[in-house]
């Protein structure tokens, strides 16, 4: 499908920015993301086009404004909820638990 | 062990300090609810996710591709192997493995100047070069490099004879590309490790020449 990933030839991106001696990941949750994604792969939970066609749907602006870990974070969480692995319900619910937990921490 | 840093270097500006008070980040959130929730569920093992990290972050790297390189410019036996089947030659080195399943090689020469891409998502050759950076991830390298490639490379200070024709390869959703920098001069007399110090990942993606020896 033609979506905003296409972005070949596009004009007005700016400069290349490089870091220099660039960690693999830049923050825990990358790794955790990635690493959850190539095991539930491995597991079977989808496949890798799958994967691309998830991300390829993703929202314009989201896409553009986003980290390259949050389209893999977007990515898992949408197909496993589409294929009733996980409920987004469960998802939601978990997250306040965590929010919850984290605020009573400090 | 993989990932443990409190480094909250995620690229978003939070507008405060880093102490260890600080909330974490939505997407840290985001991750560890999904996590927790399939580890309750008895879906995943988190054992399996420590042991992809330390994979990605100790193992599989652009040292893997600087060794295929090094083993091609020294004999030209493998470099034919390697141009003809790039993924059942670099076996023979020790390279395989996930995002590397069809590889196809491509030899920079004084002619011809080779550089990779995937202007539809980051498609990279993880067997040989390890996780892509950033920048090749980023909307700006991944629009511009099809339509400018010689600005492009200017920007990585990579300055190509007019002569020199450029050819930019865009990754599909099954091929993986190396880049076969050309040797540089002034090594004849050295060995394949010594000359896998002279390759770089930027080298082996075609934005960069391979260093030259001090």
């Amino acid at each position: 499908m033609n979506g905003i990933h296409d972005l070949g030839g596009m004009e007005g991106f700016g400069p290349i920015v490089r870091e220099e001696n660039e960690p693999v990941f830049h923050a825990e949750w990358e790794g955790r993301i990635m690493g959850m994604t190539l095991a539930t792969l491995a597991q079977g939970f989808y496949n890798i086009d799958e994967i691309r066609q998830e991300t390829e749907r993703m929202d314009p602006v989201e896409y553009l404004t986003s980290d390259y870990y949050t389209h893999w974070l977007h990515t898992a969480e949408e197909l496993m909820i589409q294929k009733g692995i996980i409920t987004r319900a469960e998802l939601e619910a978990k997250r306040a638990e965590l929010a919850q937990a984290e605020a009573s921490q400090s | 062990m993989a990932g443990q840093g409190h480094d909250h270097g995620d690229g978003h500006d939070h507008g405060h300090g880093h102490d260890h008070t600080e909330p974490p980040s939505d997407e840290a959130l985001r991750v560890k609810a999904l996590e927790s929730l399939l580890v309750d569920k008895g879906l995943l093992d988190p054992a399996a996710v420590d042991a992809v990290i330390d994979q990605y972050e100790t193992k599989i790297g652009p040292r893997n591709g600087a060794r295929v390189v090094a083993r091609a410019w020294a004999d030209p036996d493998f470099k034919r192997r390697l141009l003809e089947n790039a993924s059942e030659a670099m076996k023979e080195v020790g390279v395989s493995g996930l995002q590397g399943e069809d590889m196809v090689v491509l030899e920079n020469t004084a002619r011809v100047h080779n550089l990779v891409v995937c202007t539809l998502c980051s498609c990279y050759p993880w067997p040989v070069l390890g996780l892509p950076p950033n920048w090749y991830k980023s909307a700006p390298y991944r629009s511009r490099v099809v339509r400018d490639p010689r600005g492009v490379l200017d920007e990585f200070g990579t300055k190509l004879g007019d002569g020199v024709e450029v050819r930019v390869w865009d990754s599909n959703a099954e091929i993986r590309y190396l880049v076969l920098p050309e040797r540089p001069a002034g090594t004849e007399d050295m060995d394949e490790a010594a000359l896998a110090e002279l390759v770089t990942r930027d080298s082996m993606i075609g934005v960069a020449m391979a260093l030259s020896p001090e």
